[in-house]
């Protein structure tokens, strides 16, 4: 080295030791701070933008890519288990909650994970809009470092499935603002922040100081693609390992390459009729039933959702056993029996082939919104199956505010959407906003029956799995007879895999990627 | 020079007032409830109900009369201030940044490649027979006959999946851009070049042109000389009226590719009913057809020895 040195001049020398020099201390501080490439990022492609960090807004998208955690987790089957708390203690009158704070947690910012950090995090998240706003709790607070106390004001059964919602994430106190806004994200997840682009784009990095399985992938890139035809060629490309939301129109053809697996996994999401039960043409049971009566779920679910199987008459899939009825079978010669319903209540076709009563024809306005693709064509499919018993529909294509907004002044005559029963892990949350005493946003409208307000007002108290188990079947029985909403399919997520990756599974409740349980194969 | 100036600085200040006050009567005016639509875009579509609504209701004082709103937005624009997003809460000025800066690096880059495929297609259409002429309109109606949109997705068939040499969508490398500004460029060409032709064969025949061959002058020599300016001042004029064309096209390229720019971001902002992030969106765009329609004059007037002479 000292003789090939000697063949420069002084000053030559020097530039060469301090290139020598400054390159082996880029290498080094590279080696320290990789930075994400197509080889070491795990790709992802979904239709949902994010413009906040603030959990109450788009928790929803940090929970999934690993960066925050909740105090309470959920399994498949919707069973609470552990996650930021290890155990914890409902006292007997219902009214006390404690819980036991797993050791060793360090949120990305170093500190550590505490009673105090829990109780601030929480309280923040009751201020805002979002579940635990509406739950009856008038204390939180920490009982020793790591042990916090819930202090109800009745007996609240739903309060884990609250706690495990995106909404109520446990971030490091320095995350928030003054105004409890949050300025800068730390969470506990084995993914933290690393670019944050809003709305389109967000990079994670594994977080070498997790305390459970840590991730192997070491950047996770999450892409917000709106037309779903560009996510779908972002899987045959290869551009992105996983890409979620694939429209059924492309199923086969993605089936048919040798790179991509694509995942068909079952959510507790309805696609819904939900049906203005005051309005003159739908207050009496049968029309509603007739309704119901008219559509070809089968159809649907096979030619229009490509998704064999999905069709269902009720809310809920059969993995709620508490709120699935096991009994219920497809009647025969339906279109028949739903026109005899019509006749009875004085409905006849007019010469256009119109339902017509007193002179008017029956006519309905239908909205749906845009945000999931296939409502659209679900909406259109529903059009030309109830033209056949004379019912003429109308579509209104809006955004999903539109039916809260519908239900509020009393506008809304039908509306297709895709409901969400699993938004709170217990669907138990979403039955009570949604046929409660005044209905719902998204659920009955100006329809209530004393029976199922009183059985969801007992399920909130009731331990008893047995007796729960009674009280949800009851609920079930009677909004499948009385039919204030008609469901039409169950819901199918399609996801769209690469081949390099392995140990891809889907959360029923939309959580989590698991991205932590996924690692690239060499092809 | 002033005759150019002190007419468009006139026109810069009608615009922002003009454009303002428009998008807010025009928001003001739509149907449906406004604390819904922001609420929707907040909380998401699983988590938007009246209590959401109420609440955004509340905060954003939503109740107080149109003119109050309105007299404040215009008290604090004078004062430089955009607001705040009504969705995100991040000041508008720092939302516009971002979109602006990636849609401006798309519109440059897309217009320099339509210069690049444009005058050579031009020029070939006014020097060569009627065959390639003919052949040149059939492509430029065709490419200039689909939507935007279509044409991108060619690029990706093409170039993504079938080549796997670029990246369906996104943002962040230098690859990123090249196919939603190849797909722009397309359109944008389809018509420009067209123009080009036109001017190249005026210039062609003008008296000028054929004395300046007469004398001895090579071909090169002569298009260098007398031809391209001829030619530029048509092309150049064109290109003021073609911006406004682009936006047209940016907002579905920049939603297919998934690109952060201010088309996208406009449209996304009045679904969600957004007003500061739509008003100054549309101001920074006002603004920017002034400007750059004001560069278009005085690169017009640095061509053309006509205009000086009269001004």
């Amino acid at each position: 080295m000292q003789s090939f040195l000697r063949l420069f001049g002084r000053p030559t020398r020097f530039f060469l030791l301090l290139s020598l020099f400054i390159t082996m201390t880029a290498s080094a501080v590279a080696a320290d701070n990789p930075k994400p490439t197509s080889q070491n990022t795990l790709s992802i492609s979904g239709p949902f933008e994010f413009t906040s960090l603030d959990p109450s807004k788009n928790g929803y998208i940090y929970t999934r890519m690993q960066v925050l955690e909740t105090l309470l987790g959920v399994d498949n089957q919707g069973h609470m288990i552990p996650e930021l708390a290890t155990k914890w203690q409902v006292s007997d009158n219902g009214l006390s909650w404690r819980f036991k704070l797993r050791k060793g947690v360090v949120f990305h910012d170093g500190q550590p994970l505490d009673a105090n950090a829990v109780v601030k995090s929480l309280l923040i998240a009751m201020a805002k809009h979002g579940t635990l706003a509406k739950a009856p709790i008038s204390n939180i607070h920490a009982l020793s470092e790591g042990e916090v106390e819930i202090q109800l004001t009745r007996p609240y059964t739903l309060l884990g499935a609250v706690l495990a919602n995106y909404a109520n994430s446990i971030l490091s106190p320095d995350s928030y603002g003054r105004k409890g806004n949050v300025l800068a994200m730390s969470g506990t997840g084995p993914y933290e922040l690393f670019q944050y682009a809003p709305p389109h784009k967000l990079v994670v990095k594994q977080f070498a100081g997790y305390w459970g399985k840590k991730a192997s992938i070491p950047f996770a890139s999450y892409l917000t693609g709106h037309r779903a035809e560009s996510r779908v060629l972002q899987a045959r490309s290869g551009q992105a390992d996983i890409v979620f939301g694939v429209d059924p129109a492309s199923i086969p053809m993605l089936q048919r390459l040798p790179n991509v697996s694509v995942f068909d996994d079952a959510l507790p999401r309805t696609i819904v009729l939900k049906l203005n039960s005051g309005y003159p043409y739908l207050n009496d049971v049968r029309a509603r039933q007739a309704l119901s009566l008219a559509i070809n779920r089968r159809g649907i679910a096979n030619a229009v959702l490509r998704s064999p199987g999905s069709q269902t008459e009720q809310l809920l899939p059969a993995s709620f056993a508490d709120w699935h009825l096991p009994n219920i079978k497809s009647p025969e010669q339906p279109l028949v029996k739903a026109q005899a319903l019509l006749a009875s209540l004085g409905w006849h076709l007019n010469q256009d082939g119109v339902l017509e009563r007193n002179g008017k024809p029956f006519e309905l306005t239908l909205i749906t919104y845009a945000d999931r693709p296939e409502l659209i064509t679900v909406a259109t499919a529903l059009q030309a199956q109830w033209a056949k018993i004379g019912v003429k529909l109308k579509v209104n294509m809006s955004n999903s505010s539109a039916i809260p907004a519908g239900h509020q002044d009393g506008s809304l005559q039908v509306a297709l959407m895709a409901r969400n029963y699993g938004f709170v892990p217990d669907p138990l949350g979403v039955m009570l906003s949604d046929y409660g005493r005044t209905g719902g946003d998204w659920g009955a409208m100006n329809w209530n029956d004393e029976s199922v307000d009183r059985d969801l007002a007992a399920l909130q108290s009731v331990t008893d799995k047995k007796v729960r188990h009674q009280l949800a079947q009851h609920v079930a029985q009677v909004i499948y007879q009385d039919r204030p909403v008609i469901p039409v399919t169950f819901y199918k997520q399609h996801t769209a895999v690469n081949s390099r990756v392995k140990g891809f599974h889907f959360d029923p409740f939309e959580r989590t990627f698991y991205l932590n349980d996924m690692v690239f194969v060499a092809r | 020079m002033k005759k150019i100036f002190f007419p468009r600085l006139f026109q810069l200040l009608s615009v922002i007032w003009g454009v303002g006050t428009l998008t807010f009567i025009l928001m003001r005016a739509l149907p449906g409830d406004m604390a819904y639509r922001i609420a929707a875009s907040r909380y998401g579509q699983d988590n938007v109900s009246s209590d959401a609504a109420d609440l955004v209701r509340q905060e954003l004082n939503l109740d107080q009369g149109a003119f109050v709103a309105y007299f404040s937005w215009l008290k604090e624009l004078l004062q430089g201030n955009l607001g705040r997003s009504l969705v995100s809460d991040e000041p508008v000025w720092q939302i516009l940044q971002h979109m602006l800066g990636h849609s401006l690096m798309l519109a440059s880059v897309a217009l320099l490649l339509s210069f690049f495929i444009a005058i050579p297609l031009g020029l070939l259409g006014a020097t060569f027979g009627k065959k390639v002429d003919q052949g040149i309109v059939v492509f430029s109606t065709a490419v200039r006959a689909m939507p935007v949109f279509v044409v991108g997705l060619i690029f990706i068939l093409v170039f993504s999946i079938h080549w796997n040499w670029l990246p369906v969508a996104g943002f962040g490398s230098p690859e990123h851009i090249v196919l939603p500004a190849l797909s722009l460029a397309f359109t944008l060409a389809a018509i420009s070049n067209r123009v080009v032709r036109s001017a190249a064969i005026k210039a062609f025949h003008a008296p000028f042109y054929r004395f300046a061959q007469i004398k001895g002058l090579s071909s090169g020599r002569t298009f260098l000389r007398h031809g391209t300016r001829h030619i530029a001042l048509p092309v150049v004029a064109f290109l003021g009226i073609q911006l406004v064309g682009m936006i047209e096209g940016i907002v579905m390229i920049e939603s297919l590719f998934s690109w952060p720019g201010i088309g996208h971001g406009l449209a996304h902002a009045i679904f969600a009913r957004d007003i500061p992030v739509i008003q100054g969106a549309a101001l920074l765009m006002g603004i920017l057809f002034v400007v750059l329609n004001t560069l278009v004059d005085l690169i017009c007037y640095r061509l053309d020895p006509r205009v000086r002479s009269q001004g």
